[in-house]
């Protein structure tokens, strides 16, 4: 800022000579008028990009940065629902409070588990279908908007259906698992089922999705990299590995990372799959995810001090996980 | 004059990518048969809502359960309509929808502009705190912003769900990405030589050039509110001023619930955003393989 009038003064010169029109008998007057035209013409050319850009730095200040860093403040605090003003410093006695509670390792557990069966899943099926997708084929607009259409379905109204679909007695898939001979399974009540449950909510709406961004990325992919593989009589599975695969390289790990943030914070499919629609996850908490858990200790239990520390864990958990992506894809690009 | 340019110049960029994009091989039946199957599993859930929507509650508790409608539909949604307050919550979320769409869609254009075509000290670095701020989890900052809105007694109201969603990092980057092909640096010269503002060339050249990508970011962020749910949960509530999302969530409570009515308002909840898709279907099925490519 302090240096904005020495800068702003030498294109003013420079200013008159540009337009390229040399005026004829300029006076006094026109020329102190086209001077501070041309000078507030290069203040604007110089600040405006500032402007542009600004309103979007200020709204991520007030809602995603200050509440960010507000909440790692109140994490080392005891607050409460019914008083959200009163802070009483406590230290890190939230996070030993947490870290002794089975609940959020069960809640930690559940989350990796349900992440890891969804995310991988997912992607590779979508991997699959853009590799499907990128042949040559009839109707191919059709496949691509009605495998999208789940993205456009809600949590609310996915979680509701799914609901019904794996119900014990009267669902679907009970009812088509017993011509194959499978006894009906307790879908909402069993560990392992339930989060099978839950996770193919999340498959269902964003495998369409993430096929699409590899679908996208794969077109970008140029053709004359295939020609020379096949020259050098490489098959098409070869052509994947060598060609494909590396050139997605960064569009895999973009949905890594996205996938992995996304399935951190798994919320709306374990709360409405749930029978009595608690947030305890299940009877027997056998689906409680970080984000319900979050959700319980801060909304129902009514101790936002103490769900700011989850907040605050499951953040610093996704930046050592991000790390760690971080690493392996620097290794990886080394190896190659 | 150079608005109208500026699209064609842009179609004629892009159209190599896509005279490329079948790839060369030609699919076959399996191919056929798994995008068949996919297609199926993809669409299955929503039919048999409405399918679910049209029985009664007693038919939905039987083996099999039912493959064909029944002739309870407009009753189900009917009472759905009513016991959800299903109407306040359209209305609500169509405000809170359109005015963040719109909102993103504004900001995002000119911040997409700056970084696609001006520059400035700090481009680079401003932009990676965009693409930063991407990753960073929305639930880290609920906690403060719920007692913001507890101390404010926004509690309830609409502006507590519209006013943290009026930017996106997303869109910035989606903008930026369309704006760096789609508008030649030339035009911006011209009109800045002729003696435009900034302001001007945003609107009379910025603002044409990228009103396709405009349209396809709107729609899709307008998908997205329509479709959030922690946040409006968590402050508004399901029966007084909910959004359809928490008016569908609130279905399911009670003792006994009415699985058919649960499933009628799931499906007009979800209705409206088929019936976009279905119509723009194939532009956001474009403008999500736009965005997903980097430059």
């Amino acid at each position: 800022m302090a240096t904005r009038h020495d800068t702003a003064a030498p294109p003013v010169k420079e200013g008159g000579a540009a337009p390229g029109r040399p005026p004829a008998e300029p006076t006094e007057a026109e020329q102190r008028h086209r001077a501070r035209l041309s000078r507030r013409w290069q203040r604007d050319k110089r600040w405006s990009p500032y402007a542009f850009v600004s309103p979007f730095f200020l709204l991520f200040l007030a809602f995603g940065l200050f509440p960010l860093v507000y909440t790692g403040w109140a994490s080392l605090h005891q607050v409460e629902m019914t008083a959200p003003t009163d802070m009483t410093w406590v230290g890190m006695r939230n996070y030993t409070r947490i870290f002794d509670d089975d609940f959020f390792w069960n809640a930690a557990k559940n989350t990796l588990t349900i992440g890891i069966i969804s995310t991988v899943p997912q992607l590779l099926m979508a991997m699959g279908l853009a590799h499907i997708l990128n042949y040559k084929l009839r109707a191919s607009t059709f496949y691509r908007v009605a495998m999208l259409a789940p993205y456009a379905t809600s949590i609310a109204a996915a979680s509701l259906v799914f609901v019904l679909l794996f119900g014990r007695d009267y669902g679907m898939i009970n009812w088509a698992l017993h011509f194959v001979g499978i006894d009906a399974i307790d879908w909402q009540n069993d560990k392992w089922p339930s989060q099978f449950a839950v996770s193919s909510i999340v498959i269902w709406r964003w495998t369409g999705y993430n096929a699409l961004i590899y679908l996208a990325a794969m077109q970008a992919i140029p053709q004359d990299l295939y020609e020379s593989a096949a020259l050098d009589g490489a098959s098409r599975w070869k052509q994947f590995l060598h060609v494909t695969l590396p050139s997605l390289r960064p569009t895999i790990l973009f949905t890594v990372v996205v996938s992995t943030i996304g399935a951190s914070q798994v919320f709306g499919e374990p709360l409405l799959f749930d029978a009595n629609k608690g947030a305890s996850g299940g009877a027997e908490h056998q689906f409680q995810t970080l984000g319900l858990y979050l959700y319980e200790q801060g909304w129902v239990n009514q101790h936002l001090g103490r769900a700011s520390a989850i907040a605050w864990t499951m953040f610093l958990i996704l930046i050592v996980i991000g790390i760690v992506n971080y690493v392996i894809s620097r290794r990886l690009r080394a190896s190659s | 004059m150079e608005p109208e340019d500026a699209v064609p110049t842009a179609r004629k960029v892009r159209r190599p990518k896509s005279a490329r994009a079948g790839g060369q091989m030609h699919g076959g039946p399996v191919a056929y048969i798994i995008l068949g199957v996919f297609t199926i599993v993809s669409l299955f859930p929503l039919v048999w809502t409405a399918i679910a929507a049209s029985r009664d509650n007693n038919r939905l508790a039987q083996n099999p359960p039912p493959f064909v409608f029944g002739s309870n539909l407009f009753h189900n949604l009917d009472v759905a309509w009513n016991d959800a307050n299903l109407g306040k919550a359209f209305v609500n979320t169509t405000i809170v929808a359109g005015t963040s769409a719109a909102t993103i869609v504004f900001l995002s254009t000119i911040a997409g502009f700056a970084f696609a075509k001006l520059r400035f000290r700090g481009r680079g670095a401003l932009m990676l705190i965009v693409i930063g701020t991407m990753m960073v989890p929305p639930q880290l900052s609920i906690i403060p912003l719920y007692m913001m809105v507890a101390k404010l007694e926004w509690t309830d109201q609409l502006q507590s769900v519209i006013l943290p969603s009026l930017v996106s990092a997303f869109g910035v980057f989606f903008m930026r990405q369309y704006l760096i092909q789609a508008l030649p640096d030339e035009i911006i010269e011209a009109a800045r030589v002729d003696g435009a503002s900034s302001w001007r060339v945003v609107w009379h050249v910025v603002f044409p050039a990228a009103r396709p990508a405009m349209a396809v970011l709107g729609m899709l962020m307008f998908v997205q509110t329509w479709n959030d749910f922690l946040w409006p949960f968590l402050v508004l509530s399901q029966t007084g001023n909910p959004t359809v999302q928490v008016a569908v969530a609130g279905l399911g409570r009670g003792y006994t619930p009415d699985q058919s009515l649960i499933m009628a308002g799931a499906l007009l909840g979800t209705l409206p955003l088929l019936l976009v898709f279905a119509i723009f279907g194939k532009q956001i099925v474009g403008g999500i393989m736009q965005g997903a490519v980097k430059g």
